[in-house]
């Protein structure tokens, strides 16, 4: 296969960065496209140009570490894929690849392709816990959980937190990142105690960092790599009010 | 001020709420004004009547103040909103295919806002202003005569083209919502929340229809 690839290039946050292109002759169908990306850093290292900067770190689709928007789409043109787990068969032969980092305020562009996600870890210090003394490991069955609690909490802890939500939402909003963690711990019993003062705080920093609002347009769900539902927001949202109408 | 501090959902809760009050008020108005749909005779006496008693009736008023309250809390919130959205990614993306995964009226709210809300500004220049303030002939019974208002701004055709399309937008901005209202006050189970989405769907086009009916109705057969 051959690509022509437009890629973002920036030297560090106060660059302002441009498109550059660059045309790659020799590509396997089968790579991944981070094998790709790779391929193309070797050649500029054979050139002596700096070489492409992205995020990575397991290829196999459950870290969240990786996260590109690739032809305008956040993890490129399949739904529910991180980028690592995309190949070049979903392109064409000759196709132009535009290839630009995740953007929001919230997270700001360190090189190229690589963004801070920071924020993200902010939020989830600011209340995504539960307090427990810590010492020996509790016996596993002395606080009864059903099956479907279970489910319900891990689907919404399956979220890897690698921001596409954020990327694709025409607000920048990171409602579905921030009701994923809040789920997942209201829904079970551990998590419970601390819903109110939890859902406050998350929400307060969600927006201190400078996230949008959510619209539903439900745009975030279908490129979430992990498919997490919307209705979490809903969850967020009725955890909020009713929060904010028990408040002391 | 922490107690009152603003936060991205207490925003979106205000927009449903006035949403929500707006959607109610459409039913009356509509379910009020079905009796154009009468006999000529009949709708002439009849809808005179109603909006005579309706405009001296003091919970009336009161909620005409809820309304206008409602539609201007629901603009400047849109406005806040809308700019908070805008800081929240200063810079944009250059190849831009997003839309592919999210319906163009759910993304399109604003603009959709401000053809209804223009919309609304001629309307109410139309015929509240004109009952209010206009000098309008009275009908046999002494009731001021809006009807024949109607029947006289309903008789030029690009008018009831005029209000069609808004009632389009109106159409489209009401199957977003309703339900997204409904979202962002909390309804997370699985079965109401999927009821409701299919309630709002019905209930736009039943709404919008019924408004845009009533142009075309008096245009062509009467
Ligand atoms: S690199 Fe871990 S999910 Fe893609």
């Amino acid at each position: 296969m051959r690509i022509r690839l437009k890629v973002w290039r920036q030297e560090n946050q106060q660059d302002p960065g441009k498109m550059m292109t660059y045309v790659l002759g020799d590509i396997n169908p089968h790579m991944s496209f981070l094998e790709m990306l790779d391929t193309l850093n070797e050649q500029l290292l054979q050139e002596g140009s700096r070489p492409v900067e992205f995020d990575h770190d397991c290829r196999e689709g459950i870290c969240g570490q990786c996260g590109i928007m690739i032809n305008g789409r956040a993890h490129g043109p399949l739904k529910n894929t991180t980028t690592c787990q995309l190949h070049m068969r979903s392109f064409k032969d000759n196709e132009e690849i535009v290839i630009e980092p995740f953007r929001a305020t919230a997270f700001p562009v360190k090189c190229d392709l690589k963004v801070d996600r920071t924020a993200f870890d902010r939020v989830i210090a600011s209340g995504g816990f539960i307090s427990v003394n810590t010492g020996q490991a509790p016996e596993a069955n002395s606080i009864p959980i059903s099956s479907p609690d279970v489910e319900a909490a891990f689907d919404a802890a399956a979220c890897i937190g690698c921001g596409a939500c954020v990327a694709v939402c025409k607000n920048s909003s990171a409602a579905l990142f921030t009701s994923a963690k809040i789920s997942h711990m209201v829904l079970l019993p551990q998590g419970e105690i601390e819903a109110q003062t939890r859902v406050r705080s998350m929400v307060d920093q969600m927006d201190a960092e400078g996230f949008g609002h959510c619209s539903n347009t439900e745009a975030c769900e279908a490129e979430c790599p992990q498919q997490i539902s919307v209705l979490h927001i809903a969850r967020m949202n009725y955890e909020y009010n009713k929060a904010q109408v028990l408040k002391k | 001020m922490g107690q009152w501090k603003q936060q991205t959902l207490s925003r979106k809760n205000w927009m449903a709420f006035t949403g929500l009050f707006l959607c109610l008020y459409l039913v009356i108005h509509l379910l009020g004004n079905l009796q154009l749909f009468l006999p000529e005779e009949r709708a002439h006496r009849q809808f005179n009547l109603y909006s005579h008693i309706l405009s001296g009736n003091i919970i009336i008023k009161i909620i005409s103040y809820i309304l206008f309250a409602s539609i201007i809390g629901h603009v400047v919130y849109a406005i806040i909103i809308t700019l908070t959205n805008t800081r929240a990614r200063k810079v944009k993306y250059h190849y831009d295919r997003r839309g592919a995964v999210s319906k163009w009226y759910s993304r399109n709210m604003g603009l959709l806002g401000t053809v209804i809300f223009i919309f609304l500004v001629i309307h109410l220049r139309d015929f509240w202003y004109v009952y209010k303030f206009g000098n309008l002939p009275l009908d046999a019974q002494g009731h001021k005569d809006l009807y024949i208002l109607v029947i006289s701004v309903y008789s030029e055709l690009w008018y009831v083209l005029l209000y069609v399309v808004c009632m389009v937008a109106l159409c489209y901005h009401l199957l977003h919502g309703f339900f997204s209202a409904a979202r962002t006050l909390g309804l997370y189970h699985p079965r109401y929340a999927k009821g409701v989405r299919i309630f709002g769907w019905v209930f736009s086009i039943v709404i919008c229809t019924g408004f845009a009916a009533m142009p075309v109705y008096v245009h062509f057969l009467k």
